[in-house]
């Protein structure tokens, strides 16, 4: 975009420079930031850009990647249990590019001045929070295909319209993140396939594992509408380019013929195809669970940021060992250069 | 030698594919729990790729599947030193930075033979040529980091060493000049724990109790342990397509 370079906006109290003339100088920052994004360009790390706008980024996208990151442990609860080496495989590959998510995430995150230090430490002291799916326990290996179908299913509804997102670094990040969630998405569809046209055990099993999925990815797309605190800013941003009830639906709509060709039902008798408004209806979604999970309260919230926290302490001392290293060597470096 | 060309190679296709699946699960149990994310994906990234040598190797044996999950512990040929407990992450590093070593020259012999294995070798020697300088760069910053990540390094490398003789003692299949194999793996181990500011340990590289080991099916009691988790899944369904 051709917007200003920041820098030198906010000049309240330098001398000589009166605050009307800061305020103006202000506004028209502003107006450029506001044509660039009306115009649908992208807003790169070194354009000027509202505290808001800046400060509801940071949020959204740590939020994203702390999501990958504890999302790693739902799904690497099974690795070592695997049932074939392949499927083995396939989930070692996802969770690992889970991690890889994480990283693309955080760096976005760094472009907005922040660090993933300061992140990650907020992450620690629950100052941050991540997808509220991940607070529901594995209990089976049909939880690993559940929840590529469902939940990375949800997931990749609300990232593909990301990918438009007015800030350039997150929308780039969300191009890489979403095809690979897609092919992880074939995959546990695909697992979950196998378990439904497997023996009458498996097909329980995979059952089962919808059953419990099933509505906690439907709560993936945030409170409704006329809940949802962030929404009309972030799309007036255009950070969001759709509200969660129209992402809700759409994602309702792409699962119900799939779950029909898995030969499974969805726990929801309310599920009917409207004709009149072209989309499924479905039954009222459990909010209070959805808030109660949100504050902590869901059957994994300590364990998961637990176990999280427990990792990084754990590795404080390789961390340590790896910065001390790196000072000793570029010190000889730098000895050896001058 | 002893038996027909085909048993020989089913053989060392089980001790070498045991050694890629019994360490490729022991990386695995790292995931959500390592130091850094970096080491999220470099650690995941070696399971895998060890995992994809075990199912070429087992699939030279036989039925992958069936191979990982059906047999009892005293019918897995993994050496001893794969199948030890991560422990901290410097024991972790110390165990790749052995087996990976051993891995590389060995694959690298093999690469360079005409034989069943060369051709996975010809493919599997870049990957643990990465293995090794991952294992080595860990070995050196911990080593050489701070006070405390020294001793636990060296406690590692101390720890681990009396499993690394067993690396080097005949496999039924495999046509190597081992003691070739054992001075190249004792000069690259002895150089780098050099570099790392690391004692090379004096100990015995086996016991007289031990000899033949893991290659026997003479396994530790972690091992068994390792197995049922891994295999209890497929175990409870007979027959089953995953």
């Amino acid at each position: 975009m051709t917007a200003v370079t920041a820098g030198t906006a906010g000049t309240t109290g330098v001398p000589g420079v009166s605050d009307t003339a800061a305020a103006a100088e202000q506004a028209a920052y502003e107006a450029v930031f506001d044509a660039a994004v009306a115009a649908d360009e992208r807003i790169e790390p070194r354009d000027w850009m509202p505290e808001a706008y800046r400060a509801s980024l940071v949020r959204q996208i740590a939020q994203h990647a702390h999501s990958e990151i504890i999302g790693m442990q739902p799904e690497a609860n099974w690795i070592t249990r695997a049932p074939s080496l392949r499927r083995k495989a396939i989930l070692m590959a996802k969770v690992q590019d889970e991690a890889g998510h994480g990283l693309y995430l955080y760096s976005a995150a760094e472009t907005l001045g922040t660090s993933r230090d300061e992140l990650l430490d907020k992450l620690h002291t629950g100052r941050q929070k991540y997808s509220s799916i991940f607070n529901y326990p594995t209990l089976t290996w049909a939880d690993v295909g559940a929840i590529g179908w469902l939940v990375d299913g949800a997931a990749i509804t609300n990232q593909v319209p990301l990918c438009r997102c007015s800030y350039g670094p997150y929308a780039r990040a969300m191009v890489r993140v979403c095809k690979e969630e897609s092919f992880h998405q074939r995959q546990g569809y695909e697992a979950l396939l196998a378990l439904s046209h497997g023996t009458e055990a498996q097909h329980a099993m995979a059952q089962d594992a919808v059953d419990r999925w099933w509505w906690p990815s439907l709560m993936m797309f945030g409170p409704p509408d006329d809940e949802s605190t962030h929404t009309a800013q972030a799309m007036a941003w255009k950070i969001k380019r759709h509200t969660n009830d129209e992402l809700r639906q759409r994602f309702v709509d792409i699962a119900v013929p799939q779950a029909e060709a898995l030969g499974l039902t969805l726990p929801d008798p309310d599920i009917r195809w409207n004709e009149e408004r072209g989309h499924y209806d479905f039954g009222a979604i459990d909010w209070t669970e959805f808030w109660d999970v949100l504050k902590g309260n869901g059957p994994c919230n300590d364990q998961r940021l637990s176990k999280r926290r427990q990792a990084h302490e754990d590795g404080a001392w390789v961390r340590e060992a790896a910065a001390a290293y790196a000072e000793k060597h570029t010190g000889k470096h730098g000895e050896a250069q001058a | 030698m002893t038996g027909t060309t085909d048993t020989r190679t089913t053989a060392a296709a089980l001790a070498l594919g045991d050694d890629a699946l019994v360490l490729s699960h022991r990386l695995g149990e790292w995931a959500g729990s390592a130091p850094v994310l970096e080491e999220e994906v470099a650690l995941a990234n070696i399971a895998l790729d060890l995992l994809g040598q075990a199912r070429v190797l087992l699939s030279l044996a036989g039925d992958e599947d069936e191979l990982a999950y059906l047999r009892e512990e005293r019918s897995f040929r993994n050496s001893q030193l794969v199948e030890q407990p991560n422990g901290d992450f410097a024991h972790t590093i110390a165990r790749q930075l052995y087996f990976s070593t051993y891995q590389r020259l060995l694959y690298g012999q093999l690469a360079s033979g005409d034989g069943p294995f060369a051709g996975l070798a010809a493919k599997a020697v870049k990957e643990v040529a990465y293995h090794q300088d991952h294992a080595e760069h860990w070995t050196l910053r911990l080593g050489d980091g701070t006070p405390e990540s020294h001793r636990r390094m060296q406690r590692a490398v101390d720890a681990l060493w009396r499993y690394t003789g067993e690396l080097f003692q005949p496999v039924d299949g495999l046509d190597l000049d081992l003691s070739a194999l054992d001075t190249a793996w004792l000069d690259s181990v002895t150089d780098t724990l050099g570099r790392a500011t690391l004692t090379v340990p004096s100990g015995p590289r086996t016991g007289a109790w031990s000899a033949g080991a893991g290659r026997q099916g003479l396994h530790t009691e972690s091992f068994g342990r390792m197995l049922a988790e891994m295999q209890h899944l497929h175990r409870s369904h007979p027959g089953a397509t995953w």
